[in-house]
């Protein structure tokens, strides 16, 4: 490798133009080289098993014996078992907590925090905010799951208030334990939304902000007709990465309610892991998985499209 | 903009109420934890009589020994292999030409949007073929596996941002792809590998899923991955499970605090260096003149020359899409603010990057003008 690198590099700019086939050829084949082992193990850890995946999804398969070929069943199944279609449901539901709600809160948050004179109290509550994002979604779910409990901090704020009767171990709750897992994954994705429009405001020119300040515009004003237009790639990447973790939430999930009551909180992910590994039907848990795949590309296929356009 | 001062109430209120909304279950936790062991706490309550010792039994019962043990094990078998082809991957996406590049790039990108849920069956039956079930490197390699998609993107993001005439003039130089990769682009890829190397740490730690899946005994798991053991063992203990949550928390928290923030500073900095060079274009803290050069479009390359000698330069700005808080390779000889560490070098020597050696990468290529004028610089 070395002496071909060698030859390629030692042409060197001042020739490029009339080296130019043989260089391209030996830079790619460098580039081959560069590339080849981070894509070996992206092919064998990542690509190889999706492409089992499809294959498991067209046989019925308990993982021991003999497979058989089922044809288009799984995927049938999954669009018919009403099971299977609320943990769908669930999921898109989960979107709203996940995403539509940190990310309104945190466009706020991080106008705010632009605001704010004193440097220590902005490194503060950014350091603060952005903690739940860095503790395991596992460690997150459990320490919700005390704050929902029977005693749990929520249960006591309504008792204090003289709202005692509303409390209720929240996450056993048929109706409300759902948007219980949600407020949850809106904790985790509320500090990660404030970070990174606050890095997004950092880069919007401050004398956009000047001449709106001395055109007279208000608070709300600025957040609608300079901050937004110039968070548009932060707000995509926003979008992106807390869709995706509503609709493929497993952690948190599994961790605060396995999916009950009933399967009022199940989502695909958590669904797929009881299907596939406790009751051996890893076929259809196959087909599920490979429609939250395609679940989410369709979603967010899209998105990219509609926040990558240039304005 | 105009702010008035209820509206500056408001925003205050807003943020001590998420600030609050964000800590809260932590304090609740701490809270529980402190409370005597055998009691049933309530909520959150000041604790007046704190049990530090309900830690220490639940670092017992969590065997949160072997865990971090094994944490670490995990960490140093992923970070560094990760960040390594990672970085090898994204120089040639970000900075050579490679044919067949956008069609790699697409593969990858569907490596970003993948649901880990999605592969995880058909990965333990291949890791139970494989033999690999219940080992730590066989969990290490699907890691790597799974975290290149994004390592690799945000390496390229990082070398596209790289301006090619750096490369060119290292060709001038003589030096071949992979000394020019080695010795030029790896140095200053440092800050990008090494925030990238945070995150990777962080995921590795807080891997669930697939520790859950490919390791049985819960003592070779990440800590993430034990909790759920911890849990179903000490549910009914309050006290205990929340001090062994918390012991578990405490690591990601602790690397978050020092290192995250660390990785900031220098951000913040170099922006509010950035804003002062705006007031006060001239900088005289560079009296040698051409070791002094920096990221600057501003300085018009004639500066940089030897008839430019004896001229301050104008500091100007760091180029844009340059990756803020990149500090100059080597030597230390120019910061990114402008700012020279040995004001009282004698003669000015600026040579165009290379691979001759070290030391050679003083100064910062800046304009297109560059490569032009690499030579007379090279004697100065």
């Amino acid at each position: 490798m070395t002496s071909a690198v060698t030859a390629g590099g030692a042409l060197g700019a001042p020739r490029a133009g009339l080296a130019k086939p043989r260089k391209a050829r030996r830079s790619s084949l460098v580039g081959w080289l560069f590339l080849a082992p981070a894509f070996a193990f992206y092919a064998v850890f990542v690509l190889y098993p999706l492409a089992m995946a499809i294959q498991y999804s067209f046989y019925d398969w308990n993982g021991i014996s003999v497979a058989t070929p089922v044809g288009f069943d799984n995927y049938v199944r999954v669009f018919t078992d009403p099971k299977l279609l609320t943990s769908v449901g669930n999921s898109f539901f989960l979107i709203i907590f996940f995403t539509l709600l940190p990310l309104a809160a945190a466009l706020l948050i991080a106008a705010l925090l632009r605001e704010l004179r004193s440097k220590f109290l902005g490194t503060a509550s950014r350091t603060l905010l952005f903690l739940p994002q860095i503790i395991p979604g596992a460690a997150a779910a459990l320490a919700w799951t005390w704050m929902f409990s029977q005693d749990g901090v929520v249960n006591q704020a309504l008792r204090a208030v003289g709202l005692g009767g509303l409390a209720r171990a929240w996450l056993g709750d048929f109706q409300l334990a759902l948007p219980s897992v949600g407020v949850i994954g809106m904790w985790i994705n509320l500090g990660f939304c404030v970070v990174l429009l606050l890095s997004g405001i950092g880069k919007i020119d401050g004398s956009i902000y000047e001449a709106a300040r001395i055109d007279g515009s208000g608070f709300w004003s600025t957040l609608r007709a300079v901050t937004l237009p110039g968070l548009r790639q932060e707000i995509g990447v926003c979008v992106t990465m807390t869709v995706i973790s509503a609709l493929a939430s497993f952690d948190v999930v599994f961790m605060s309610t396995q999916g009950g009551p009933g399967y009022s909180t199940m989502v695909p992910g958590v669904f797929g892991y009881q299907l596939g590994f406790t009751e051996s039907r890893v076929g259809l848990a196959a087909a599920l998985a490979m429609m939250l795949t395609v679940l989410v590309l369709v979603v967010i296929i899209p998105l990219q499209r509609i926040f990558a356009r240039e304005d | 903009m105009r702010v008035n001062r209820s509206e500056r109430f408001g925003g205050g209120v807003m943020l001590a109420a998420a600030v609050l909304f964000s800590i809260l279950p932590l304090l609740s936790m701490a809270s529980a934890a402190l409370q005597p062991q055998g009691t049933i706490p309530v909520g959150i309550q000041w604790p007046s009589d704190p049990q530090w010792h309900n830690f220490i039994d639940a670092w017992n019962v969590a065997s949160i020994t072997p865990l971090l043990i094994s944490s670490a094990i995990l960490v140093l078998l992923v970070v560094p292999l990760a960040a390594f082809l990672a970085t090898l991957a994204g120089y040639a996406l970000g900075g050579l030409k490679v044919r067949g590049a956008t069609v790699l790039l697409l593969v990858l990108m569907l490596g970003l949007t993948l649901p880990k849920e999605a592969t995880i069956i058909p990965l333990y039956y291949q890791m139970r073929a494989w033999g690999m079930l219940n080992s730590r490197v066989g969990l290490a390699m699907v890691l790597v596996g799974t975290f290149m998609p994004f390592a690799v993107y945000w390496m390229r993001a990082h070398f596209m941002s790289v301006p090619g005439e750096l490369t060119e003039a290292a060709q001038i130089d003589g030096a071949n792809s992979w000394r020019n990769f080695v010795h030029i682009q790896l140095p200053l890829a440092l800050p990008a590998i090494s925030s990238m190397c945070i995150l990777l740490f962080l995921w590795t730690w807080n891997t669930f899923l697939q520790a859950l899946v490919l390791i049985d005994d819960p003592t070779k798991r990440t800590m993430a991955g034990a909790l759920q053991n911890f849990v179903g063992q000490y549910s009914t203990d309050v006290v205990l499970l929340n001090a062994g949550a918390l012991l578990i928390m405490a690591p990601t928290i602790l690397v978050f605090l020092l290192l995250f923030r660390a990785q900031n500073v220098p951000l913040t900095r170099q922006n509010a260096a950035k804003r002062r060079e705006v007031e006060k274009p001239l900088a005289v803290s560079c009296p040698g003149s051409a070791d002094c050069l920096q990221g600057g479009n501003a300085s018009p390359p004639a500066l940089r020359s030897p008839l430019g000698a004896g001229h301050p330069p104008r500091v100007g700005q760091v180029p844009d899409g340059f990756p803020t808080g990149v500090p100059v390779p080597d030597s230390g000889v120019c910061r990114s603010d402008g700012r020279c560490r040995r004001p009282g070098a004698r003669r000015p020597r600026c040579r165009a990057p290379s691979a001759a050696g070290p030391g050679m990468t003083r100064c910062w290529p800046t304009g297109p003008g560059m490569h032009r004028h690499g030579s007379a610089m090279r004697s100065p």
